[in-house]
This record gives C-alpha cells, structure tokens and sequence, in this order.
C-alpha cells in the first residue's frame, strides 16, 4: 500500500485509515458528520495527494485532449479549468477529469500545454488509453507521484487561506486558477474548484512541500476553525451535490448523456472518441437515466441495491447512497428507465426482503448557501 | 477499549447482558460502534417474534455503511429500546455515546439459556477484537 506525504500525519491525528486506490488513506478523524458539517459552514481539509495529474505538452497538445475528453477544451483560456470526461470507442466512460489549460512560460514557440487530473484508482488505466490514443505532436509526462494535492473547501476557506499567498483568492473565479508562491513553496497550482459544492480551492504542489503546506494552512486556519477531513465526508458532500463518483455512478459502460453529463458533452466541437454513438443516442433518446432519489423511509440505500417500479418490476440499480447528512435523511442515486426518470415518481428500493418507496427528485439534492 | 467483564459477546459484535432468568438485553459492543461510525437509523422489525441463536434480528444503518443484527442466543424479541427507536426518542448516536447502557438494542427472553456457554466472554472478545 502506498502512501501519501501526510499518512504519517493522519495516523498521528487519530485518523481511521483504509487503503482507496492502493493508498493508505483518511476515512474519518473525528466523525462523518461533524466533518461534513465543518466543511458546509467552516472550513476543512482533504489531503487528495493519490489522485493522478498528467501534462500533456506540444503543438497538438490540444487536438489530443479534444481527441480524448468530451468537453470543449478548445474554448478554455490560459488559467481555466474544465470538468471533463474520457469516452471510451464503446459510448462508455474511462475516466472523469479536470483538464488546465497551463500557462505556456516552459513551452516552445507555438505549443500549448495542458494538465489532466484523473481518479487515483484509475491513473494506470487512463495513462495507458491517452498513451494509446496520442497521435499528435503531443508529449505525456505522468507527475502523479511526485505531485501532491490538498483540497480546502468551504465558505470560509478564503478567509483562512489568503494571508498564505499573493494570489488574490478573493476575486479568483470559479474553475478559474492561478500559478505562485504559496506559504513559501513556490510553483504552486490554486484553482478555484472542488467536489463538496460549499467552495473552496484545490492546490496542487511538489511532494517535498505539501507537509510545509499542510501545517500553515492548519496554522492559518486557526481562527476558523478548520478541520481535516476524511474520504467519507467526502462522499457524502459530494452525493448531496448529485455529483458523480467513477466506479459507482459512471463506468466503462455508462454513457456521460445517461449519467445527466450532457452539459460536459459537447456533440458541436467536433469529432471525439464515441461522438457519433452519443450522437445517436441524443437522436434516438436514452433508454436510461442517473436519478436522484429521496427515501420515503430512513432506511440507506447502498450500490447496487435493485429499484423496482410500484408494480415491482426491476427498473435498474441504485449506484450511490447515504445518509445526508445536511438534510439529516437519506439519498441516492441510480440509474432507472427512462420513463420512470422524471422527478416526483414513485420507485421502490429493494432492501433484502423489504421493498421501501422513495421518490425521485432533481439534482442537487442541497443546496449549500 | 471498553470490553465490560459481566457482559458476554458473539463474533459479530453483538453483546449480551443477562437481567435475571431468561430476560437478557442486547447491544452491539464499543468496538462495533466505533467501527460503523455515525449511527443513524436502527431497524428493528421483529418485535414479537421468536428468533434463532444467528438470526436477522434487526439493522443498523451508519452514514457510511449498513449492518445486520444478529441473535446472540435464541429467543423471543420482547422489545425495543425506546430511547433510540424512531417511534419513541429516536436518539440512535446513544449507541455510539453509550453502546453498552443507554444504547442497548433489544430485549428478548432467552428460550435455550444454556448456548450463553457458547459465547465469548470479555477476555476472548479482547483477544478478537485487538
């Protein structure tokens, strides 16, 4: 199992460890839910270290990335980032991501450069597939293991980050980033992105920087209150959003228009891996959608537990849930036919013996302030 | 740790605590609690009903994940704990505050006492558990 520059950190604050992705990794310090709170009203921190980055550099740098992702890249500027998706050739998904448009200061005359920011158990994977796809004059460089990554998030993470840096974070837009000096450590990525819906950055640094990183910012926090904060609040932060988890919600079999990721699937810019089948599919009309759903009871619905209509007919499966924890209830996610997709229906969840209703309902679930 | 030495235990994390004769009340140990984390809901739709040694008696549901309750010993579900049952306080965290006084489970009436001699005592829990 490998580690991540602050394991050590997490042991010695109390952290409940579990390998995720081949990492040893923090679940939770002091509770799921009081970290979830911390973050929709505070302040706290992921160590996100495992998840991958690539640099994809040269004059064809962008033909590849349009290639390869199913969002419009084309239209980010130096200093954008972009949620994405890497199609597969069979209307299925490898991969999500972040793609950067990176600043062009290391590159030569007339070449771009971009960073791709994958899901850690899926680094191998999308490596060998952009490799493979990789007919332009573009070069690869995989930095995932000497890059570290922390994400700060919440509505007071400004507050507690800007006397670390002469970013202005204030006025950073959102998915928008920049490159500088950060609580000393120099060429450090911000942007102004996450996957909690309460706001926040994520920063991307050198190995060698992120324990000095991590200190300040608990430093600077202080007077905050900020927490760390485990992978389990980060599933529950991101469910209550709707947003998808690879493996759970998305796969190499689901298509980005049935997971409700029209919007990053930008049929107009041109040919991509899987263009014409998502083509298609918009022609034809889906044959299943990803829904959101409320319990009707308080029993948690897990992956892979079978939706049923009210007749208790199989409609399709539930992908993610929990217990929310700011609605104090539970929610999830599933994928059901189409013509039980529209919110207000009437489903039943299969829970062992039980069948319990639930009702589907629009996506995000909450809305944090 | 707490593994209190007048309790018996089951291999999954079940405790129980014999009242007198037959009556015992049931729970799930420090260990479970810390386990599953944040408790949230508890199941219990077998009020009434006379259970095997090893049955589904019940279900907890933590933020993270879901857990069967299993009979530590067969008998009869006499009821439920009210503090932590939705129809009556419906406090759950009390088995994550106090796993083995406010927040038992059930109470049942033991119908073969004598497979209480099959469960694991404080000192073989520990083993388990460590």
């Amino acid at each position: 199992m490998k580690n991540t520059p602050l394991t050590e950190k997490h042991i010695a604050l109390g952290a409940k460890m579990a390998e995720f992705a081949g990492y040893n990794m923090p679940i939770s310090y002091t509770g799921i839910r009081e970290e979830h709170q911390c973050v929709r009203t505070g302040v706290g921190v992921f160590d996100v270290s495992h998840m991958g980055e690539f640099i994809a550099k040269g004059k064809e740098a962008l033909d590849l990335v349009q290639k390869v992702t199913s969002n419009d890249a084309s239209r980010l500027n130096i200093g954008d980032a972009q949620y994405s998706c890497l199609p597969n050739h069979n209307g299925g998904i490898v991969d999500d991501l972040l793609v950067y448009r990176l600043p062009e200061d290391k590159c030569a005359e007339g070449e771009q450069a971009f960073m791709l920011v994958v899901n850690a158990a899926n680094i191998e994977k999308d490596w060998n597939w952009i490799n493979r796809e990789n007919t332009f004059d573009a070069r690869l460089t995989d930095i995932s293991e000497e890059t570290g990554l922390l994400a700060v998030q919440g509505p007071k993470a400004t507050d507690a980050l800007q006397s670390l840096t002469d970013l202005d974070l204030k006025n950073m837009k959102y998915y928008t980033f920049g490159k500088g000096t950060f609580a000393g450590a120099e060429n450090v990525l911000i942007s102004a992105t996450g996957y909690t819906g309460s706001g926040g950055f994520e920063i991307y640094a050198r190995n060698e920087d992120i324990v000095k990183i991590w200190d300040a910012i608990f430093e600077a926090g202080k007077d905050y209150g900020i927490q760390p904060i485990g992978l389990g609040a980060r599933d529950t932060l991101r469910l209550e959003m709707g947003y998808a988890l690879y493996g759970n919600d998305i796969d190499d079999t689901t298509s980005p228009l049935e997971a409700g990721l029209g919007w990053i699937t930008k049929l107009k810019k041109g040919d991509f891996n899987s263009s014409d089948i998502f083509k298609k599919q918009k022609e034809e009309g889906l044959k299943r959608r990803l829904v959101g759903f409320f319990m009707d009871e308080r029993r948690v619905p897990r992956h892979d537990y079978p939706i049923l209509n009210e007749s208790g007919e199989s409609i399709g499966k539930v992908t993610s849930g929990t217990h929310a924890p700011s609605l104090d209830k539970p929610i999830g996610m599933g994928y059901v036919k189409t013509e039980f997709a529209k919110p207000g229906t009437k489903i039943l969840i299969e829970f062992g013996r039980k069948q319990l209703p639930a009702t589907v309902t629009k996506l995000p679930f909450y809305k944090p302030e | 740790m707490n593994i209190p030495s007048d309790l018996k235990y089951t291999k999954d994390h079940e405790w129980v605590r014999v009242e007198n004769g037959d009556i015992a009340y049931v729970g799930i140990t420090d260990f479970a609690q810390s386990e599953l984390g944040d408790i949230v809901y508890v199941d219990v739709d077998t009020v009434g009903e006379e259970l095997n040694q090893h049955d589904v008696f019940g279900t907890v549901e933590a933020v993270k994940t879901t857990s069967d309750l299993f009979m530590p010993v067969s008998g009869k579900v006499l009821e439920m704990n009210e503090a932590i049952s939705e129809d009556g306080g419906d406090d759950p965290t009390l088995i994550n505050s106090d796993p083995y006084g406010e927040g038992w489970i059930v109470k049942i009436q033991m119908t073969n006492p004598g497979e209480l001699s099959e469960l694991l005592d404080a000192g073989a829990y520990q083993a388990l558990v460590s």
